[in-house]
């Protein structure tokens, strides 16, 4: 079949380091001594604990319940007891705490009862229910919940499998593909009959032959509509905009979804947990994650989510000269803050790195405008100027030239001559610029709030004063009836009563004036020029929000974003 | 902590302006081979003054000194310099060029990166207008041996007229002025050669295939050389076909005077320069526009300094109007 292929700008292609670990076949990794399941598993959503201290699970038995749109169930990854229920520090970088269900493995794996689910007999609806009682999230890195992918009614016509993995050293979708390419696409035929789609299109980087002709060989195998591409190698490739631009040719812009474009993406893991869930009705359970790096056996371990990563890396066998851990790749991973933090099901990748490996960076010199970063730009920005804007702290410059638009994929800091932490100066700005829009939308409440008191007393006030007015206009006419020359001088009585009145309109006028005025002129005035972002762009930052913390394993609150630009990121 | 990415592309300032400089050598070498070995003397005075100038400035502003003396763009600035004043300059006009470049053009403005005007041309306009005399010596090609070019560097008495001819762009805009001839007569002159300067043609093409080498190894992007070459030829060209007898034709254009070395080496300064793609075509072509209408009409015989300043005065503006479109939009970025 003859394709066309398209291509984005910019990216990179640094050194792969995969053979290593792409050589060695899955292997199971042993239970450990007890097994730390976060009950926040996807971001923005924490699950509901519902088993006690105590208390005996089987494998499979689910101990959170799904909840909110977002939320998705967690199980138990094998049978034991559990023994607590208290904060652990997670694999991100902030280190936070979040709660944990600890489970002791009583070695004996006893299933719960587990039976396939019937897809066609269950519509829709209860298939995405089963998919997110299961536990199924994107297994790419953003760990994104499934089933809200599939919930976009707006017609998706194409369904993306993502097995570029074009970070370097990851290789667990490679070994996955090489392996269960059949469960693969069995899992991707359910998910793209889910959400609607016509077409299946599975893009894999060319630097990936094996993995390329054993799922060509399962799609042979299963017949049905669909085309395995090779895609070039190239960082970050893996990106969904990027992968979607390059299958489709279809570019989607910042803050929108590829749904709404008729395009819908998922790694090659999650395809396979959906069949795992959906054939065999087991819930996700473990997931496989790459060791690599300075370690003595590189390979890709099948791992029970909640496994102690210190436990888990002991399996590889790192040097002795390893100085940190990154989770994720090279470019956008990030180094552990600790290492007895459990695997969650968004860990792809641990790296021992040691200073050989992956040297301090030279000494940071001034940039000196030459552009490369430009032309490695995945996003097309212009990186310089968001760098010199971010650095002034001239935020409105840097939002201007689309700071947001940036993906973080680090491709202009690894090229830079200047050996400039690009990326570094970006995510502090777009930290500043949330933090003052929080700050700036507190201020606002507070002001409406004081306006609205203002406008209140106003009101009171003048509705005293009538109720005043009408008051002495009564007493006055009664004297005056008393006396008889009531019909003499009505006009003098309604006069008394009128005066007062007219006044206190014209009192109302001026007031309603100078509030219409004070609107008219905040309508007018841009808010807060130098201090903030309007409205407008706030909900693009919202979006932002929503995006990063849909790229990173946990976030310590909900943020409140609702946007559900999730995807499995470029790692 | 250290964040990601955690691996970098192995380049660096140096690397970038080493190769630069490598690329030089072709035309250096050709310079030598058609004027003489006076230019290396030059070269090497011009070094050294700019890292002196460079290591005092950064020990006195209390900025480390040596990772920014290996970055090496002092060296090119100053290399520039040199190879844009004539080859038989006494020593202390060199010394005060470089000097100018270095600490006013380059650190005034807060040191490498800052700088809005490209210093070699801050330099060589500088020194154009206060020593005009000096400035408009150029020995002929092969006629002076390196001894006396040497003297002359040195200080030596210059008994001018015996010694250096005019170039030939000089001696064109002199002829014209004088009404001498038409063009083609004039060109028969012995500064002229095959194209442009006898001699200077060679220069050109060393420049010329240093400045490609510099393209195909992607130090520069190909917008401004060849926006700067096209121009320069397509303004000319029009011209000449006009009024044969009172214009230059474009050949003589792109091989005289500074022509190459700008396209490839000058106006493709990054600091300075534009950075956008369309804007660097803007920013080169505009330099070649005013560098003809100067050659052409102006004062001075050549005018691609001055190009080059009055177009780094329009790089904001021009930066902020060709943003590029961003990924997934249909607007360019950039304030609007
Ligand atoms: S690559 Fe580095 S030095 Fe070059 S323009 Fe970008 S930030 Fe500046
Ligand atoms: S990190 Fe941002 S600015 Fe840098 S290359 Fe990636 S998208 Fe572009």
């Amino acid at each position: 079949m003859i394709a066309r292929l398209f291509s984005f700008r910019g990216g990179v292609a640094p050194e792969a380091y995969k053979d290593a670990s792409a050589g060695m076949p899955i292997r199971r990794a042993p239970l450990p001594s007890r097994l730390i399941v976060p009950l926040r598993q996807s971001p923005r959503a924490t699950a509901r604990c519902c088993v006690e201290v105590g208390q005996k699970v089987l494998k499979g038995q689910r101990i959170g319940e799904a909840e909110g749109s977002l939320g998705t169930a967690v199980h138990a990854p094998t049978s034991g007891t559990v023994t607590g229920f208290d904060p652990h520090t997670m694999a991100h970088p902030s280190g936070l705490a979040t709660r944990c269900v600890v489970i002791e493995p009583d070695g004996e794996e006893r299933w719960i009862e587990h039976r396939p689910f019937d897809v066609k007999a269950a519509g829709r609806d209860a298939a995405r229910a089963w998919l997110r009682d299961c536990g199924v999230v994107g297994l790419g890195g953003a760990a994104f919940p499934s089933h809200v992918k599939l919930g976009a009614d707006a017609g998706i016509d194409t369904l993306i499998l993502n097995g570029a993995e074009c970070e370097p050293w990851i290789t667990c979708d490679d070994r996955l593909m090489r392996e269960r390419a059949t469960d693969i696409l069995a899992g991707a035929r359910i998910l793209a009959d889910l959400a609607g789609a016509r077409r299946l299109l599975v893009g894999i980087e060319d630097n990936k032959p094996e993995a390329i002709a054993a799922m060509r060989a399962a799609a042979h195998d299963a017949g049905g509509e669909v085309r395995i591409q090779p895609v070039p190698t190239r960082y970050p490739m893996g990106g969904e905009k990027q992968l979607i631009r390059v299958l489709t040719g279809i570019e989607i812009p910042h803050g929108r979804l590829g749904a709404e474009h008729g395009v819908q993406c998922f790694n090659v893991g999650t395809a396979h947990a959906a069949y795992r869930a959906v054939a065999h009705g087991e819930p996700l359970l473990d997931r496989i994650v790459t060791l690599t790096g300075n370690v003595a056996r590189p390979g890709n371990w099948e791992a029970a989510i909640g496994t102690p990563l210190d436990e888990l890396v002991a399996f590889a066998g790192p040097g002795a000269d390893t100085d940190r851990y990154l989770m994720g790749g090279p470019m956008m991973g990030f180094a552990l803050p600790r290492l007895d933090v459990p695997l969650t099901k968004a860990s792809n990748c641990i790296i021992a790195a040691s200073p050989s490996l992956m040297p301090p960076p030279p000494p940071e010199q001034p940039c000196i405008r030459c552009g490369e970063c430009a032309r490695a730009c995945p996003a097309e920005l212009q990186p310089f100027e968001l760098y010199w804007f971010s650095r002034a702290r001239n935020f409105d410059k840097a939002r201007a030239y689309h700071l947001f638009d940036c993906i973080e994929c680090g491709c202009c800091a690894y090229v830079c001559p200047a050996h400039i932490p690009l990326v570094d100066y970006y995510r502090f700005a777009k930290g500043e610029i949330q933090a003052r829009e929080h700050d700036q939308a507190a201020a606002d409440r507070a002001r409406e709030r004081f306006e609205f008191r203002n406008l209140r007393q106003a009101r009171d006030k003048e509705e005293k004063a009538a109720r005043l007015a009408a008051k002495a206009a009564e007493t006055r006419a009664r004297p005056a009836a008393g006396s008889g020359t009531a019909a003499a001088s009505p006009s003098a009585a309604q006069q008394a009563a009128l005066l007062p009145a007219s006044a206190e309109d014209k009192k109302k006028a001026l007031i309603a004036a100078a509030l219409a005025r004070a609107q008219a002129q905040k309508a007018a005035a841009p808010p807060r020029k130098a201090d903030g972002p309007g409205a407008a762009t706030r909900a693009e930052s919202a979006a932002d929000a929503g995006r990063r913390q849909a790229g990173s394993t946990y976030t310590p609150d909900d943020g409140g974003a609702t946007s559900a630009e999730a995807g499995d990121s470029a790692r | 902590m250290i964040h990601a990415p955690y691996i970098r592309k192995p380049a660096s300032i140096q690397r970038m302006m080493g190769l630069v400089l490598a690329a030089l050598v072709p035309g250096i070498a050709a310079y030598v081979a058609e004027i003489g070995a006076g230019i290396l003397v030059n070269l090497a005075i011009a070094s050294l003054t700019a890292l002196a100038a460079e290591a005092l400035v950064l020990a006195l502003r209390k900025r480390p000194v040596a990772i920014v003396l290996a970055d090496l763009s002092a060296v090119l600035s100053a290399w520039l310099v040199a190879l844009c004043l004539p080859p038989i300059v006494p020593w202390w006009l060199t010394v005060i060029a470089v000097l100018i470049a270095i600490v006013v053009a380059k650190h005034l403005y807060g040191g490498l990166g800052q700088n809005p005007f490209n210093p070699a041309m801050v330099a060589y306009c500088a020194m154009i207008v206060a020593y005009p005399a000096l400035m408009s010596q150029w020995p002929p090609a092969g006629g002076l041996g390196f001894d006396t070019q040497l003297g002359l560097i040195l200080g030596g008495a210059r008994d001018i007229d015996a010694i250096t001819g005019a170039t030939a762009l000089d001696a064109l805009r002199t002829g014209l002025h004088q009404g001498a001839g038409p063009v083609d007569a004039l060109m028969q002159g012995p500064a002229f050669g095959l194209l442009g300067g006898h001699g200077w043609e060679w220069i050109a093409l060393g420049y010329l295939v240093g400045g490609l080498a510099l393209v195909a190894t992607r130090v520069i992007t190909w917008h401004m050389p060849a926006a700067f070459i096209a121009t320069l030829a397509l303004v000319s060209g029009l011209f000449w076909l006009i009024d044969p007898a009172r214009f230059a034709p474009p050949l003589f254009h792109l091989a005289s005077g500074g022509a190459m070395l700008a396209a490839f080496f000058i106006v493709t300064d990054p600091v300075s320069g534009a950075t956008t793609p369309r804007g660097k075509l803007i920013f080169a072509a505009g330099t070649a526009l005013l560098a003809w209408t100067i050659r052409s009409f102006g004062a001075y015989p050549e005018g691609i300094a001055f190009g080059v300043l009055l177009m780094n005065l329009c790089v904001p503006l021009i930066d902020m109007k060709t943003q590029p479109r961003v990924f997934g939009r249909r607007d360019r970025g950039g304030p609007r």
